[in-house]
């Protein structure tokens, strides 16, 4: 870092020195109305304003504006950030930063003006159903449009300077800043959960929901006070240790990190109430199926995007074998069975599904077979759903009556989430394990060299429909886990349990989280399902569940942009993807040679705190 | 060498895509411990004769013979399994696995454990480069590094014929000369070599016996050193690579 702003400060001495007002301003015009759009965009999305209600300071702040008024801050931020063209430190920071932030922040806020005005002149509801009275009242902050507009501009300038005005400070005020902000931000919006993790909490907020002023306070001071004593250093430099552990240290290391994260999940569910273990357990599904779908996307390469079909298999299968509702069309001699028995039966019902699934789509490549893969999801589901089968599966009503997992010592049932979730972890656990040695295994080693190159695979000998094959079945397998625990969970299931967006989900939860990486796939299904919300379960921020394909589809977008490697990369495979930036960051600090992790800690720690914080 | 029975033989093999007649009655075989290769131009069916020998194209009429065995409908891993293996165009490694993942690759449809702990020593010593870089991504060698894992993953699998598709293509000129060094390293051991170039020069001046493949037709059949000298191939091909 030193070393940095050394060279950039020599170059910046040979330079002219520019006044204040010495901006590129075509530039910073051009931002301004993409900030402009994307604030117009998002207030016309009605969640803003949707989420007016949802206080977050009693009486001052609600989610609406935080959820709107974030990204000048963000714009503002990236504005004055450093731009390094061809490892050339373009600018240096100085007040012109700050300046180019309000700039930018107020022709985005100018936006939201040009909004309010509109928005009494004209009357374009029709197409967009938010251009309406509450969200002019909304953006003018209740008083008055005249006052909204000159407000907006004000509100979004200040921001755009303030979050340019971070890249003044000294590295360890700006972390501190952020690190409150974020806190006292999650402190807020997590009220629900954190008063049911701990009920003592519930002295921080008001009676009519929202933090006191006066604790919001002590929290980003308590914050403020933690990273400036250097709790975040400590914790990034422990991390870093970790990291490059290796041999016979890094595994005992990893033991004791096992065993701790075990006995965290056993003893967590005990103290907490029921909506965290309610939320436990459908990460635990949703992390099951994105275990199975790693199988076949992140290590045989198929990009199957009708995954659901064998969750929907397991859950059906379950069902039909357990419940006394089931459809009447089913022969007498049909058994039903206790949970466990029917587990068995789908496990081995959902392998010959795979398999017959998979027999005739394994032989395509690429888009094609992603496509037919969506095909066959949607058939199954309809299936379910259809007239035909109406006499088995009972179409739209579903199969209502399926009774709880009996173990004999205890029962995991719907109402008693903590109970799903313990099975669960078992699972989990399980289909950790079998990815983990699958991963090591001559046939892991096969599905990766299909994944890289097929035709080179089949030269080395691996009979690539087979082996290919063999992952769809495996991953069927694991999915139906995920099915059968789901059906004993909520005890009725429709074939609307069963739509696309489950396997879009369960994708975006393996790339979000790291593609082919155990460790990301866990983190993926706590944000993506534990945060956001899966497509019918609420997550820890369900004020935004209506608003939660808006939020993917960013998420997504961004990932793709930034982190292609996922959220919790293999250092490796994230050195190939930004081997240009690691490059030039290590040309600029003059050591190419060990820059490698140091380079690409700072790289990170550097391009947006905000959104690795918040994330992590 | 004729007396000996050849390890692999095409016999009046013709090979089609759809309605494009590729191969058109080529006649070929490899005896064991020989080296020989097999020239042509663009388009002139090279890369189909090594798919075809390695069945991941079937003939549509002719056979393949492997140690006097018709293998025609016998998969890829059956030929594998007895002894031929390949070394595909511009090395082709499996870019984000490790070496050394690439390298038990080419062990794929072994199963003897301390055959494979053996071999790998011996490549390691025959490559000690390769050794250095075990646990680092394929795809981030240098070309020349690249080589000898291709021929490394090739070798784990014990082969009898190694078919090599171009071997010298997409290396830089300093690297030619090494690898074909390389290439008779290994054929000092024992291993027929059947390779495919482009640059007829070099490649003649290491192997027994050559084809010259032209438009899917096998139009000369020789020994190296007459296939050197024959006028019409000096003039038709040979002098349009031209002395490098």
């Amino acid at each position: 870092m030193t070393l940095a702003t050394e060279t950039t400060g020599t170059k910046a001495s040979n330079e002219v020195v520019r006044g204040a007002f010495d901006l590129d301003w075509r530039d910073l015009i051009r931002t301004g109305a993409i900030l402009a759009a994307g604030l117009v965009f998002l207030s016309l999305t009605g969640m803003p304003e949707g989420l007016d209600s949802r206080v977050l300071i009693d009486p001052f702040l609600s989610l609406g504006y935080v959820s709107l008024f974030w990204l000048p801050l963000i714009v503002g931020w990236s504005v004055a950030n450093e731009k390094v063209l061809e490892g050339m430190a373009a600018t240096r920071k100085s007040a012109r930063d700050v300046v180019a932030g309000g700039v930018v922040g107020a022709v985005g806020g100018a936006g939201l003006s040009l909004l309010i005005a509109l928005i009494s002149t004209f009357d374009i509801r029709d197409p967009l159903v938010n251009w309406n009275e509450s969200t002019q009242a909304f953006l003018s902050f209740q008083q008055g449009t005249s006052f909204g507009i000159v407000a907006c501009i004000a509100l979004c300038a200040g921001l755009g300077a303030f979050g340019a005005s971070l890249h003044l400070m000294p590295r360890k005020v700006r972390r501190a800043v952020v690190s409150a902000l974020l806190a006292v931000v999650a402190v807020a919006i997590f009220e629900s959960f954190l008063v049911d993790v701990a009920d003592p909490l519930s002295f921080l907020y008001s009676k009519t929901g929202g933090l006191i002023p006066l604790w919001a306070v002590m929290v980003g001071v308590a914050a403020l006070a933690f990273t400036l004593l250097g709790g975040g250093d400590r914790i990034g430099k422990a991390r870093s240790n970790y990291q490059t552990l290796t041999g016979p240290a890094k595994a005992k290391q990893d033991t004791i990190l096992i065993v701790l994260s075990v006995l965290a999940l056993i003893i967590i569910p005990m103290i907490t109430g029921k909506i965290t273990q309610e939320l436990l357990a459908n990460v635990g599904i949703f992390l099951l199926l994105a275990l199975g779908l790693n199988i076949v996307v992140g290590l045989a390469g198929i990009l199957d995007l009708g995954y659901v079909a064998f969750f929907a298999v397991g859950g059906y299968t379950t069902a039909v074998l357990t419940s006394p509702n089931r459809g009447p069309d089913w022969p007498e001699w049909f058994p039903t069975m206790p949970w466990w028995g029917a587990f068995l039966v789908t496990l081995l019902m959902a392998g010959l599904v795979g398999l017959f699934i998979g027999a005739p789509v394994i032989r395509m490549r690429g888009d094609y077979l992603a496509i037919v893969t969506l095909g066959f999801g949607e058939i199954i589901r309809i299936l379910f759903l259809s007239d035909w089968l109406n006499g088995y599966f009972n179409g739209a009503q579903g199969i209502t009556n399926i009774p709880p997992a009996d173990f004999g010592l205890f029962e995991v049932k719907g109402t008693d989430p903590r109970s799903v979730f313990y099975l669960v972890l078992v699972f989990a656990a399980i289909s950790i394990y079998v990815s983990w040695r699958l991963e090591r295994s001559r046939l892991g080693r096969a599905w990766m060299a299909v994944r890289e190159d097929e035709s080179v695979a089949e030269a080395m000998g691996i009979n690539t429909v087979n082996v290919k094959l063999m992952a769809f079945v495996v991953g069927a397998v694991l999915a139906s886990f995920a099915g059968s625990v789901f059906s004993a969970k909520v005890g009725s299931i429709f074939p609307t349990s069963f739509l696309i967006l489950v396997s879009i989900i369960i994708l975006v939860i393996v790339i979000v989280g790291g593609m082919g990486n155990i460790v990301g796939i866990i983190v993926g299904s706590v944000v993506l399902v534990g945060i956001l919300g899966g497509p019918k379960q609420p997550g820890l921020l369900a004020e935004f569940s209506e608003y939660k394909l808006l939020i993917y589809g960013a998420l997504l977008i961004w990932m793709m942009l930034q982190r292609p490697e996922g959220l919790v990369p293999n250092a490796r495979r994230s050195r190939e993807l930004h081997q240009d930036e690691f490059l030039q960051d290590a040309w600029l600090k003059g050591k190419v040679d060990d820059a490698d992790e140091n380079g690409n800690g700072a790289e990170n720690g550097d391009v947006a705190p905000g959104l690795a914080g918040g994330a992590s | 060498m004729s007396d000996a029975t050849p390890i692999l033989e095409f016999r009046d093999i013709n090979t089609h895509y759809g309605a494009v007649h590729i191969l058109k009655d080529v006649n070929l075989a490899i005896y064991p411990g020989e080296l020989v290769c097999l020239l042509g131009g663009n388009a002139s069916g090279k890369s189909t004769t090594l798919k075809t020998l390695l069945g991941m194209v079937t003939p549509t009429t002719g056979s393949v013979v492997l140690d006097g065995e018709v293998v025609n409908n016998q998969p890829t891993s059956y030929r594998v399994e007895r002894g031929i293996t390949m070394v595909p165009e511009n090395r082709r490694l499996f870019k984000r696995l490790s070496v050394l993942e690439n390298l038990q690759l080419g062990a794929y449809l072994r199963d003897d454990k301390d055959g494979i702990a053996s071999d790998l020593e011996r490549i390691y010593t025959m490559f000690p480069r390769v050794k250095e870089r075990l646990s680092q991504r394929a795809g981030t060698l240098s070309g020349g590094e690249q080589q000898m894992v291709a021929m490394g993953r090739a070798l784990m699998a014990q082969p009898r014929v190694l078919l090599m598709d171009e071997p010298s293509m997409g290396l830089a000129p300093s690297l030619v000369q090494t690898n074909f060094e390389l290439i008779q390293q290994i054929h000092a051991e024992g291993i027929a070599i059947f390779m495919v170039e482009q640059n007829a020069n070099m490649a003649l001046s290491i192997a027994d016996r050559g084809w010259v493949l032209q438009t899917g037709r096998v139009v000369l059949d020789d020994t190296a050193d007459a296939l050197l000298s024959n006028p019409d191939l000096r003039k038709s091909y040979l002098g349009e690579v031209g002395s490098p």
